[in-house]
């Protein structure tokens, strides 16, 4: 648990006056991530969002060494800026423990990084990476990714007269970074700060690489009021939509059990990409279909959580 | 598999150099060990695998300092690479064909960050059809990414060439391909004179990077993204560099040749000094352009041949200057430039001559794609068709059924 007392006297590692739009929760949880993370740590991003609104030349929202290089290389570049570090540490040119993070949205991570991120992690590359996942590719207006939930509507999902929007359920990114037994994985969202926080500390402490998923509601993408993001990402929670837990030596850990269950009606009816869903019977099936997928993964993770205890 | 490469004993006992018999590969894994890189980030593929495995070996018997990170593809390779070279790391990787082909984008993004990587490749085609063997379109499809690239005749010009390569790279602040042909000299025997471990790192010294993402003293942000204010002036010094490195090329040349005895020029003439028609060529094919020479030397025929070793950065005034003297000049290319006025080097080498007056007749020719054989016979006639000065189709394809 972190204390808010102690976590607000730390030194602000992304700054104030960068262009991400109001309501954007990413650049929230960056913000956060790097004030628990604390110096010295060195960041990895890839194109997208995060890079277009803190890295414009001749600015930089990045009071930390980061590197930039393509779309799906923030998992490899990471590799080589630890292959690096690992190297002037055998050499004796570093003293410092250096912490390094990579970021990447779901379209980074889930899709076209996926191959890096999974070769990265298989070759116990110590750094934290952490897919900030807003379920589609926002950056380049809307698309679907693998991230996207049944039902949405996308520029390339779209809720149109045939199909209603995306057809799949998302990946479960989770299980599969734990597959590579990772040191530590973590699944949250930035309504639940403190939450947030704890897991960026494990996750840094860990020895080998560590994952953390956040989900970062988009106002544009998702269709909803900017100064609600952080109502959106406690309704993701509270419908248990998006599971608040952690992986970590050999066990799973529920971290937000919520009190009352909430239906995830409530958490898709005052976002624009479900609106489709409110309209017709179709659309009920849908609902009832993304609450029957919500709640058999629910159920799964408890019986993970029992069953590893 | 022993790979014998890295059992070999350092010591010279010929003045500091020893004779070994070796693969292109095991020369250029030699050359790798040797200079002792910081972080070495491969994939393997065909014809140049052998050279991260025997480098693999030199890693595991702790013959260098070297992290080696075996990574899960070409491009998370160059990815790799540009992470540990960023972060001030002697970075180099090894690859050829697709390999290269994958990592294409990031290419672009180490010549753009101007990171000295340097890479050996076994030249080889690109699919398809699926072909292992030698042609140069891997390193020419790649020419625009602002990497230099060295084409090597032989097995031991190769291993000169990578460590020079190193020099070169780190003082021009711009990658470098060395390029060996696939097979005809990636697994092919040659005698090679290598030099002691300790004189070549000593020749090369420490990796000075200019700037370095780990210096926590000085935090950088690497790889910003600039809109239509910067991106241009940007690439305009990217390019200016390029403009610039071949004195520093030749300057590093001349300081290896002074240090171990042997050297190389930008580009080579021979048999030149009367020469009426010539023909201009890179890579292995020049010593097949060498016999062919010879032969026809022995029969009264005014030919000769021009070996080109430095494609990037282009020496433009060296390559006017030596070829504005001939009235007939055959441009070898082991490439197509798909519908383009001729191979790829021929158009360079057209534009270079358009201004020269009196400019001499250039005729293209594109050969041995795929590894298709390219004997002296086929050079003997290409040689013959250039000393005519004339023939009928633009681009002429040698020895293709």
């Amino acid at each position: 648990m972190a204390r808010l007392k102690e976590l607000c006297k730390n030194e602000e590692l992304f700054s104030r006056g960068h262009r991400a739009c109001a309501g954007c929760a990413e650049a929230l949880a960056v913000r956060q991530i790097l004030l628990a993370a604390q110096k010295p740590v060195v960041a990895v991003m890839p194109t997208g969002c995060l890079e277009i609104f803190s890295s414009i030349y001749p600015e930089s929202a990045w009071q930390v060494p980061m590197i930039h290089t393509a779309f799906e290389t923030s998992a490899s570049t990471a590799s080589g800026v630890e292959a690096a570090y690992r190297f002037h540490k055998k050499m004796g040119r570093i003293k410092e423990n250096i912490r390094f993070i990579a970021f990447g949205g779901d379209g980074a991570t889930y899709d076209i990084g996926f191959g890096a991120l999974s070769g990265a992690v298989e070759r116990r590359h110590r750094f934290l990476y952490v897919c900030t996942d807003n379920e589609a590719y926002m950056n380049t207006g809307i698309q679907r990714s693998s991230a996207t939930p049944y039902g949405a509507h996308t520029t390339t999902s779209p809720a149109g007269t045939k199909v209603p929007g995306k057809r799949q359920h998302r990946k479960d990114i989770m299980e599969i970074m734990i597959a590579h037994d990772i040191a530590y994985a973590g699944q949250t969202t930035v309504a639940l700060w403190n939450d947030l926080v704890t897991k960026v500390q494990k996750a840094l402490a860990a020895d080998g690489p560590s994952f953390l998923n956040v989900l970062v509601p988009c106002p544009l993408g998702w269709g909803y009021p900017a100064e609600t993001t952080i109502e959106m990402s406690r309704l993701a929670a509270d419908t248990c939509f998006w599971p608040v837990y952690e992986f970590a030596d050999g066990k799973y850990e529920i971290n937000h059990e919520p009190k009352e269950k909430k239906p995830v009606e409530e958490f898709l009816k005052p976002q624009g990409r479900f609106r489709h869903l409110f309209k017709d019977e179709k659309g009920k099936e849908i609902i009832a279909e993304i609450q029957r997928k919500t709640d058999e993964k629910w159920a799964l993770l408890h019986k993970k959580q029992e069953a590893f205890k | 598999m022993q790979n014998d490469g890295c059992r070999t004993p350092d010591i010279g006992k010929r003045g500091g150099t020893m004779i070994l018999a070796k693969t292109g590969n095991e020369a250029m894994a030699y050359a790798m060990k040797q200079i002792n890189p910081d972080v070495v980030a491969a994939y393997p593929i065909t014809p140049s695998t052998e050279i991260v495995q025997i480098f693999s070996n030199y890693v595991n018997d702790g013959l260098v300092d070297t992290e080696f990170v075996a990574v899960e593809s070409e491009h998370s390779a160059m990815s790799a690479c540009i992470g540990s070279a960023a972060s001030g790391c002697r970075s180099m990787t090894v690859t050829a064909s697709q390999g290269l082909a994958l990592m294409h984008e990031m290419l672009f993004i180490a010549g753009g960050l101007r990171l000295p990587i340097v890479v050996p490749i076994a030249s080889r085609s690109l699919s398809s059809p699926l072909n292992i063997h030698a042609d140069h379109s891997d390193s020419l499809a790649s020419r625009d990414s602002g990497w230099m690239q060295f084409f090597c005749e032989t097995v031991e010009e190769g291993y000169d060439s990578l460590i020079q390569a190193v020099k070169m790279a780190e003082r021009t602040s711009l990658p470098a391909i060395v390029a060996i042909d696939g097979f005809i000299l990636s697994h092919c025997l040659e005698r090679i004179d290598v030099f002691e471990d300790k004189k070549i790192q000593d020749w090369l010294g420490p990796y000075k990077p200019n700037w370095n993402l780990l210096n926590l003293d000085k935090p950088i942000l690497v790889g910003p993204a600039t809109l239509q204010d910067y991106f241009f002036e940007f690439k305009r010094t990217q390019i200016e560099g390029m403009n610039k490195a071949l004195p520093i090329v030749q300057k590093v040349m001349k300081e290896f040749k002074q240090e171990f005895g042997r050297g190389y020029d930008v580009l080579e003439e021979y048999k030149c000094e009367d020469a009426e028609a010539v023909i201009l060529l890179m890579g292995s094919a020049c010593g097949t352009g060498r016999a062919a020479v010879d032969r026809m030397r022995e029969q009264g025929k005014k030919v000769g041949m021009v070996k080109l070793r430095v494609y990037r950065p282009l020496p433009h005034e060296l390559l006017k200057q030596s070829l504005s003297k001939f009235k007939h000049i055959g441009v070898l290319d082991r490439a197509d430039a798909v519908n383009s006025y001729g191979g790829p080097l021929f158009t360079e080498v057209t534009s270079l001559l358009y201004n020269v007056a009196d400019r001499p007749k250039v005729l293209s020719y594109v050969y041995g794609l795929g590894g298709k054989e390219f004997a002296p016979e086929h050079a003997e006639k290409v040689l013959e068709q250039v000393l005519l000065g004339k023939k009928d189709e633009l681009v002429t394809y040698v020895g293709v059924r």
